[in-house]
């Protein structure tokens, strides 16, 4: 039965928090259905991923903001070799890498959401659509695009 | 002041290797593999194997220094280093690291090495990589893998697809790199893939792996062992071969090359940015003065990049610079891979492209270039931090 709700199947490894808990508000983000990227408090900085100081001016404990889910396709590939058992009869499917000019031009991993084999325009406007999977334990949630 | 500085300093006196295997065939443990590179190495220098006082790897390699002193009986070790992180991006690194030593009066007699046996061990990136049977995931790769960005030419494959859409690179340029190393590996019976030729046609049906890379396009998985020695260059003088000097090393990665969820200020690049420029300096040379290449391909695209950002052509220019004619022996413009390197020799993590780079300078290589006296090594394009070595004959000192 195939779940029209996920990109990909199901069995990939499920994204959690490091042990020190960095990415924690980032996770919890998705959940809710909010994206949050870190901002420097102190000198405005857009970072990600996180990290426990301002890559610019070097304060500690950058601040979490919410920012829309809009951006646009800075690159892109096309897997058709299976990697992971989970995916060996999903080939091909399309990972983007999407830039938030919003947010000072951070960058994100999700995959293109639509058919595998579309033509992907590097450039072309996308909005952030929120993949929630409350069934695996623990649950998550992953952030995937559509053209706009 | 003196300058700060390996030219010149430190020669490679012996180059050795065991049997290239494809991966898991192997029937040698890896620390063996390890032992029989060392000394194959040895007896090409022409010394006595307790002679060597120091080790030096990379990635991680898992036979440490100690255990090898002690297998060989060794009457002292002084230097032990390995190279942090970048994987492949470690091999020339690691050189350099063995020649600090002896530059600096820690070591006299260095063996730098990588032995790999994915049979006994499980194969190379796979648990890291992959997280196959991983229930959950963390940190780096969990901005990636939950997307199926999982496997190395997953992971690069964006970079480079990038870096063609900015600069009009055709796939025909990722096409000549592949051919090279087979067109070279057709004249080297250690090569793996000897016998076993690429055309233009064979590659255009290979099946894709990840877009912009085809099968071709893609490292292959080897076992074996492969080891030089290094000794400084005044009683490098006194052995069997020829001296090939250190003229420059470089190692390193550029502003936040390594930031998560590919988000590294120069993404389209092959992270040498800031490298090569160090490399030249030290050395005294430009790329004009260049022989020949031994470029690391973990994938086509890396060596696309890292070429021209070791100023052998414009980004613009490579459709034109990368064709075959070009980047063959004898006398291409600029003769690349020519043992045919991770592609089609062997994939030891690009210490064969060390190996090689040595015989082009003594003038010994199956596809012997032309123009020898300076030969560029470039290890690990794309991953942090990367490593680059120029070596030459004594005629360039
Ligand atoms: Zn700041």
């Amino acid at each position: 039965m195939k779940n029209e709700s996920s990109y990909l199947p199901a069995g990939l490894p499920i994204p959690v928090a490091e042990a020190d808990g960095l990415s924690a508000p980032y996770l919890a983000g998705l959940q809710q259905g909010r994206l949050l990227v870190q901002r420097c408090t102190h000198c405005g900085c857009w970072q990600f991923g996180p990290e426990w100081i301002c890559h610019q001016c070097h304060a500690f404990d950058p601040a979490w903001v919410e920012v829309a889910p809009e951006g646009r396709i800075y690159s892109w590939e096309r897997v058709w070799h299976p990697v992971h058992p989970a995916l060996r009869e999903r080939c091909p499917y399309v990972a983007v890498l999407v830039e938030l000019p919003q947010a000072g031009n951070v960058r994100m991993v999700g995959n293109l959401l639509g058919d595998p084999m579309q033509d992907v325009r590097i450039g072309a406007d996308v909005v952030g659509v929120y993949e929630h999977h409350p069934e695996t334990s623990p649950p998550h949630s992953l952030l995937q695009w559509r053209l706009r | 002041m003196n300058a700060r500085t390996l030219r010149g300093k430190v020669a490679v006196v012996g180059i050795g290797e065991t049997t290239y295997y494809k991966h898991g065939q192997s029937p040698d443990p890896e620390f063996k593999l390890a032992l029989k590179a060392i000394l194959a190495a040895c007896k090409d220098a022409g010394i006595e194997p307790r002679r060597i006082d120091g080790f030096a790897s990379y990635s991680d390699d898992r036979n440490d220094a100690t255990r090898l002193a002690v297998a060989l009986g060794l009457p002292h070790l002084r230097s032990a280093t390995m190279q942090w992180g970048g994987g492949g991006g470690g091999c020339c690194a690691a050189v350099a690291n063995g020649a600090a030593a002896i530059a600096t009066g820690q070591a006299d007699c260095v063996v730098v090495f990588r032995s790999l046996n994915q049979g006994q061990h499980g194969r190379f990136g796979q648990a890291a990589g992959a997280g196959a049977g991983a229930a959950t995931v963390s940190g780096e790769r969990s901005y990636l893998v939950p997307y199926g960005v999982i496997s190395p030419p997953q992971r690069f494959a964006m970079r480079v697809q990038r870096y063609m859409h900015e600069h009009g690179v055709r796939q025909e340029a990722l096409r000549a790199i592949a051919m090279a190393s087979y067109h070279h590996a057709q004249n080297n019976p250690r090569a793996v893939m000897h016998g076993k030729p690429l055309d233009e046609a064979k590659y255009d049906a290979s099946r894709w792996i990840v877009e912009p890379f085809h099968l071709f396009d893609c490292c292959m998985e080897n076992d074996g062992a492969a080891a030089l020695v290094l000794m400084d260059a005044e009683r490098a003088a006194d052995c069997a071969q020829k001296p090939v000097y250190l003229l420059g090393a470089a190692a390193g990665s550029g502003l936040r090359f390594g930031s998560h969820a590919h988000n590294s200020a120069e993404y389209a690049s092959a992270n040498f940015g800031v490298v090569a420029p160090d490399l030249y300096r030290m050395a005294g040379l430009g790329p004009k003065d260049v022989g020949v290449v031994q470029a690391y391909e973990n994938f086509t695209g890396g060596v696309l990049m890292a070429l021209a950002e070791h100023g052998f052509f414009g980004p613009e220019e490579a459709n034109e610079f990368l064709r075959l004619e070009n980047l063959v022996a004898p006398s291409g413009r600029l003769p690349l891979n020519t043992s045919g390197g991770n592609l089609a020799e062997c994939y030891m993590h690009g210490f064969e492209l060390l190996l090689e780079a040595v015989r082009q300078v003594r003038g010994t290589s199956t596809n012997q270039a032309t123009r020898n006296d300076v030969a560029l090594v470039v290890g690990g394009p794309m991953v942090s931090p990367v490593s680059d070595l120029l070596l030459g004959s004594k005629a360039v000192l």
